[in-house]
């Protein structure tokens, strides 16, 4: 579905991935155009529907230990209606979770809105981030169905770890359906406001954060959290510029 | 609270409290289920609208649903009631002025007259009394009309916003997005970008981009960076091009401080904004943006329901006499409007609701990827908004919003209820569009190439 060779919004497309010049037939879409944006929203909506495959998630995580546990959102239609739920953990899964194993840094994975970025891009990043955290005392990583980003703190707390980086698929759009997002909370807890964390969004492939800038970025949060005592907006300040990160 | 208690069919139910009452009344939504407060059955929600039905609406002055002392949007509810404009319905029950707003005595003249006496409570308990069918029929009576540089709100015309965001600001790629919306005759009731940087050089810089474009083609439009309102502020001490200001806002005192702002700080940029006097055929300096579940979504609901809350929004709104407010309807997601009867009902609902309190209503028709949701559904709200008498829609290249990431309707669906429903643009902007031939004879031109008269604002020599 590429563009007529003559088209004459050659030169503006190349400035903007915006559905531009997209001819019309009387008022409306012509036929192809319509297609191409039917098949976008529904590759969205498969990515958010679809169910993460866990099992096969912990073998591409393997030699790390993995503990696979439970929102309290039961299915798919509950978690998209219920946030809160999706930040409590499931009773069936609190014996899982019975022993503390204090780390300073605990990688939880969850399956969020887009499972096609969890399952493709969740364990890269954690490999690529292992060789940074080189010193620390890291956690098992643990897998989370039906959950959202503040689940990390009722792990994290539950676990006593030092600080959280909760992966978890970003909502998809027409364009990047597998965008992968990271949230670096220090001391978790339940109750912790999105203030308190450092977020790394827009990662995947396609034109967005590579693995290994992911990583950097993680590690940097990470330590400079565990270092300082903070995340989130007091920790943000400090930031180097992206173009001063050790490449 | 005698009246807070109904038998229908032989069944007894009693309502604790007028909020109670409220929250069970609407018709159902995700918000109000996250919030714990729907009912917890169908039947209830009916019990819940009977006694609605026989509350008098003076009721409504006398039981605030968000403390007075403690709200400032509630102290701004009640102390600007105009008791007078009043008048004419104060001996009405809800039940009995929804069926009075759908007889022929309810005129355009009438209503518009009648809106300073409403409150948005009073206004809200009505709506929960309608049908889909009785909104857009009362809808559809009334006329707001504001204006800047062209006039929006004319009786057979429907005006948009050309939404031309980039994800990375990128002029070009904003301009190429301008061109083609101005292609579908889109843009009259403003160019607004949502930049991806918030930051004041930022939002300079697409200020003066916009405002270049529209000496430059002489357009009767107006233009908005969509930043906060201190940032407006700002920007206009450091003399830059503000043509509207723009704010989100809400329902509740809580809920606004969310948003950083109060009614102080709205005064401070109305105020500013009206002393640039930069409109050329009238004065309305204000863009607001809306939508059902920002106060839950802030934690600041009072235990009312999102559609109420919503309305009190406009409370807010009308004290600028804005040119343009806009119910982003299906943005915030499916936890608030689960699917897309939430959609279509809410879109509808606040239409209604800002028209009764004489305010220029527009609606982003638009949904997320995790809402229950399509295109399909969005065809059916704008097209009855347009049937309802919508001041404005909001339109993107291809329904796509790339910045924001979400769908919206596309300039095509402008065109679409232009022609199948014999509306027009501003009448302004529609000179202009004849003028320099993107339209001919009030129809759009043949042809898909960027037209030659708009070369320059793209980079190509004319």
């Amino acid at each position: 579905m590429s563009a007529p060779v003559d088209d004459p919004w050659a030169r503006l497309r190349s400035r903007t991935s915006a559905r531009i010049g997209l001819g019309r037939s009387g008022a409306g879409l012509p036929v192809r155009a319509n297609l191409e944006f039917q098949f976008a929203h529904a590759r969205a909506r498969d990515a958010v529907h679809r169910a993460v495959d866990f099992e096969a998630l912990a073998k591409d995580l393997v030699p790390m230990e993995t503990l696979t546990v439970d929102s309290a959102a039961p299915d798919r239609a509950t978690y998209l209606r219920r946030p809160d739920l999706g930040r409590q953990l499931a009773e069936s899964s609190e014996a899982t979770l019975a022993t503390a194993l204090p780390c300073d840094v605990l990688f939880v994975v969850a399956d969020g809105l887009s499972a096609d970025a969890v399952q493709a891009h969740a364990a890269p990043v954690v490999r690529a981030t292992l060789p940074l955290l080189d010193g620390l005392a890291l956690g098992p990583v643990v897998l989370a169905r039906q959950a959202r980003v503040a689940f990390g703190d009722v792990i994290g707390h539950r676990l006593a770890a030092k600080l959280v980086v909760l992966l978890v698929g970003e909502r998809p759009g027409l364009t990047v359906t597998d965008s992968l997002g990271a949230y670096i909370t220090h001391a978790p807890e339940p109750g912790r406001r999105d203030s308190e964390r450092n977020c790394i969004s827009n990662i995947h492939p396609g034109g967005g954060q590579s693995y290994e800038a992911a990583a950097r970025k993680i590690a940097w949060l990470g330590r400079q959290g565990l270092e300082r005592g903070v995340t989130g907006i007091a920790l943000k300040d400090d930031l180097p510029a992206t173009q001063t990160l050790p490449e | 609270m005698r009246h807070l208690r109904t038998t229908i069919g032989g069944e007894r139910f009693t309502f604790d409290s007028l909020n109670q009452v409220m929250a069970c009344a609407t018709p159902l939504r995700s918000g109000d289920q996250l919030a714990g407060i729907a009912a917890e059955s169908a039947a209830q929600r009916v019990a819940a609208q009977a006694v609605l039905a026989d509350l008098p609406l003076t009721h409504f002055l006398t039981e605030a649903l968000v403390p007075y002392e403690s709200d400032e949007v509630t102290r701004l509810i009640l102390d600007s009631h105009d008791t007078a404009a009043f008048a004419p319905v104060q001996h009405m029950t809800t039940g009995q002025f929804r069926d009075w707003l759908l007889s022929e005595e309810a005129t355009t003249e009438v209503l518009a007259a009648l809106a300073p006496g409403l409150t948005p409570e009073m206004v809200a308990a009505t709506s929960k009394l309608m049908r889909n069918r009785d909104l857009i029929a009362v809808a559809r009576k009334i006329r707001v009309t504001t204006a800047f540089r062209n006039t929006q709100g004319l009786p057979g015309r429907i005006g948009s916003r050309l939404q031309p965001n980039h994800p990375s600001d990128d002029m070009q790629g904003i301009a190429a997005s301008i061109v083609d919306g101005l292609m579908y005759g889109v843009g009259d009731a403003v160019i607004g970008i949502n930049p991806a940087t918030d930051s004041i050089p930022n939002a300079i810089a697409l200020m003066e981009m916009l405002d270049e474009i529209r000496l430059s083609y002489d357009m009767p439009v107006q233009s908005c960076i969509l930043t906060h309102v201190t940032n407006a502020i700002e920007i206009m001490d450091r003399g830059a091009p503000v043509d509207l200001v723009f704010q989100s806002i809400a329902g509740t005192q809580a809920a606004n401080t969310g948003f950083g702002v109060d009614l102080a700080v709205l005064d401070e940029a109305h105020e500013a904004a009206r002393a640039l006097d930069r409109g050329t055929v009238g004065d309305n300096v204000m863009y607001f943006e809306t939508g059902q579940g920002a106060a839950l979504s802030a934690d600041a609901h009072h235990g009312v329901d999102q559609q109420t809350l919503e309305v009190r929004a406009y409370a807010v709104a009308r004290r600028y006499r804005p040119l343009l407010v806009n119910t982003v309807v299906g943005f915030i997601g499916p936890e608030y409007l689960y699917d897309g009867k939430q959609i279509i009902r809410a879109g509808l609902e606040d239409h209604f609701c800002g028209k009764m309190l004489g305010l220029p209503m527009g609606v982003d028709v638009c949904y997320t990827n995790h809402a229950e949701a399509d295109q399909d559904d969005m065809d059916v709200l704008m097209t009855l908004l347009a049937d309802a008498g919508a001041t404005f829609l909001i339109a993107v290249p291809g329904a796509d919003d790339i910045m924001l990431n979400y769908q919206s309707l596309a300039y095509h669906d402008i065109a679409y209820l232009r022609e199948s429903f014999g509306l027009r643009a501003a009448p302004e902007f529609e000179a202009w569009l004849e003028g320099i031939g993107l339209i001919d004879g009030g129809r759009l031109v043949e042809g898909n190439a960027p037209p030659k008269a708009l070369a320059k604002m793209t980079g190509d020599a004319a």
